[in-house]
């Protein structure tokens, strides 16, 4: 893609805006139309764009596949972190009320923290899907079957 | 903290696996995973076992999430009925588990099982979630968790047989399009409802009475389960699933997945849908009935022509779905408790049969029939578990398969049609054959020259053995399974409007 130079101009551009677009899509999916699944998506699709230019191997030194993998649990883990606190503070499984001094600002961080775990969890399994597909291995011989 | 166990357990029950599937897969390769997972499946089993306690003495448990009240709000919901099921799911579980570690390293690559063993908790967290809601999409949302996992761990069985790829695929497609039909039968039923709480809509639908709509949403639901359980003629994803998935995995989806859909047919059918007796009844008895009866014959007669063991054994399940549904079918008491209590004895069954294979396949090299002459001499304790568990799927008398036939005679003689009574005996005849098939080249013919068969290590045997001794157990004194599948059959008439046949 060394030629592309428009390719490669644009690209450097439009990567930016679409990281912060996607923060703004994930901190404020509390009160707006949004959260963590759009944002996860739009944030994996930066990267995913900087890989279709520059190549996958470019974007795996920032972020190998382990990374991912461990990413992907890691939000899993916030989303159910957040209901076990709950329970220990004596409520139900994401009952958020008690997360703050009152039920409002609970339920406000509750979701959002939530969110987080939804985003980080999204947008790390998009970009391992985009890598399987990117480095798979050769297809499987036809004495194989 | 004790009392804040205690008031959560309905969630634990999903919480617990759920959060320990992504830590599974940080812990990193080889032995570390799987004794994480194990512990796991040891508490979810304990769990459900003081959650069958607590339901078993009558009013049912409800649970909601996030503090929000039902209908408005997710309902964990348990009574008899989904404890029971909960407790085979998740004590299948704790026996698979155990067994696992040296089939699994025989079959899959040591990078790899962390993983693998992630799977297989998400794959028990989405069960449970599925027995224990009481929210239909929640159903759909647990139904899907269950299912993706259950894709990869059949195609893991690619390291062992590159065919476990095709098997997942066609698996994937299938499975996918009855949960398409299923959320759009749910879809259909929020329209006119507009809830999606089980026993909202059930009073819900049966002050709104009877709709093209609603017969429409039935419908699509009733496919939709019927994919998933591999019901006759939507059965054809099973058999190349079952026989291609590492062995563990086989034993643990075969005694749990399709007893998991038929407990989802089984809510929907009854407590969901109380709405129009003929209707119902017509399609139970004008389309169940004779699916079933078909699947018992055609399946069991296909099994007797199948050289792989796994194979036949696969055949053999979608031969059994059709005594469960045809329990359904009957539309009695009676029935009901037939097709409950053949939920836990088939599952037992089922799971001693399939470890077994996979005793076979780690020793032998193979699970093919003939290549299993003469292994009663190698393998005697592995081979005495099959005949033990193949005599519980003829249904003699001190198995359990026979107290699930005794039930199912005796239900479709009350209802005065003893064809079917025969066509039950006549289907045993059936598994006789196939049965016998493999007792006759494991005992009667010579071992091939030069094989070298080692007896399997004690870590695989023993949950099988304790399989065997439970259906053997249960087979003797029945009275647990029995009351308990009486009173979750009371529970799901007692929550149905229809009108029932006495």
């Amino acid at each position: 893609m060394k030629h592309h130079s428009i390719l490669r101009v644009v690209s450097k551009l439009l990567i930016p805006p679409i990281i912060l677009y996607a923060l703004y899509v994930q901190w404020h999916g509390d009160y707006g139309p949004g959260g963590g699944f759009q944002a996860g998506v739009v944030f994996a699709v930066a990267f995913i764009l900087y890989a279709l230019v520059y190549g996958v191997d470019e974007m795996m030194r920032i972020l190998p596949p382990r990374l991912l993998h461990a990413l992907a649990g890691i939000g899993v883990l916030i989303y159910a972190g957040t209901g076990v606190v709950t329970m220990l503070l004596g409520e139900n499984f994401l009952g958020y009320n008690v997360l703050a001094h009152d039920p409002k600002h609970g339920q406000e961080w509750g979701i959002i923290v939530v969110e987080l775990g939804v985003g980080i969890t999204v947008a790390s399994v998009m970009m391992s899907i985009f890598i399987a597909f990117a480095c798979h291995n050769p297809p499987i011989k036809d004495e194989e079957w | 903290m004790l009392d804040i166990i205690v008031t959560n357990l309905p969630a634990l029950q999903v919480v617990v696996p759920l959060v320990a599937a992504p830590v599974c897969a940080m812990l990193g390769r080889g032995d570390r995973s799987w004794a994480f997972a194990t512990l796991v499946s040891f508490l979810t089993f304990a769990i459900s076992v003081s959650l069958f306690v607590a339901a078993y003495g009558g009013e049912p448990i409800s649970y909601e999430m996030g503090g929000w009240a039902p209908p408005i709000g997710i309902e964990y919901r348990i009574d008899v009925l989904n404890a029971f099921v909960l407790m085979i799911v998740s004590g299948i579980a704790a026996l698979v588990m155990p067994y696992a570690r040296r089939s699994v390293a025989s079959e899959i690559p040591a990078e790899r099982q962390a993983f693998f063993y992630t799977a297989f908790l998400l794959c028990l967290t989405g069960l449970l979630g599925v027995t224990i809601t009481g929210d239909a999409f929640n159903v759909f949302v647990f139904l899907e968790i269950s299912s993706l996992s259950t894709y990869a761990l059949v195609a893991s069985g690619a390291w062992r047989n590159k065919r476990a790829l095709t098997a997942a695929y066609n698996y994937l497609i299938m499975g996918t399009v009855g949960a398409t039909f299923f959320v759009i039968g749910i879809g259909m039923l929020y329209m006119i409802t507009g809830t999606l709480n089980m026993a909202d809509l059930a009073v819900r639908i049966a002050e709104h009475g009877d709709s093209r709509t609603l017969r429409m949403g039935f419908v699509f639901i009733f496919i939709g389960i019927g994919l998933k359980l591999a019901m006759f003629p939507l059965h054809l994803w099973l058999p190349n699933a079952y026989s291609f998935a590492p062995s563990a995995v086989t034993s643990f989806i075969a005694a749990t997945a399709t007893k998991v859909a038929v407990y989802v047919l089984l809510r929907f059918m009854f407590t969901v849908f109380g709405f129009d007796y003929a209707f119902q009844a017509s399609t139970l008895e004008n389309v169940l009935l004779p699916v079933a009866i078909v699947a018992m014959f055609a399946a069991s007669l296909v099994a007797i022509f199948q050289d792989d063991l796994k194979r036949m054994l696969a055949y053999s399940s979608i031969a059994q779905i059709g005594y469960m549904l045809l329990g359904l079918a009957f539309l009695t008491h009676t029935g009901l408790v037939a097709t409950i209590v053949h939920l836990f004895n088939h599952a037992v069954t089922k799971g001693a049969l399939f470890m077994v294979a996979g005793c076979f396949v780690l020793s032998a090299g193979t699970s093919s029939i003939s290549s299993l002459r003469g292994v009663g001499r190698d393998m005697p304790w592995t081979t005495a578990a099959f005949v033990a568990g193949g005599l519980s799927l003829i249904g003699l008398p001190l198995t359990v398969g026979f107290i699930s036939k005794w039930y199912l005679v005796q239900a479709s003689l009350e209802l005065g049609w003893w064809p079917v009574a025969l066509l039950i005996m006549g289907s045993s005849l059936l598994a006789v054959i196939y049965v016998w098939r493999v007792v006759e080249a494991a005992y009667l013919q010579p071992a091939p020259e030069g094989v070298i068969r080692r007896e399997a290590p004690l870590s695989m045997l023993v949950p099988a053995w304790i399989l065997v001794g439970l259906s053997i157990w249960f087979g003797i004194d029945a009275s647990l399974t029995t009351t308990a599948a009486s009173r979750a059959a009371d529970t799901l008439i007692g929550s149905s409007q229809i009108l029932w046949q006495e």
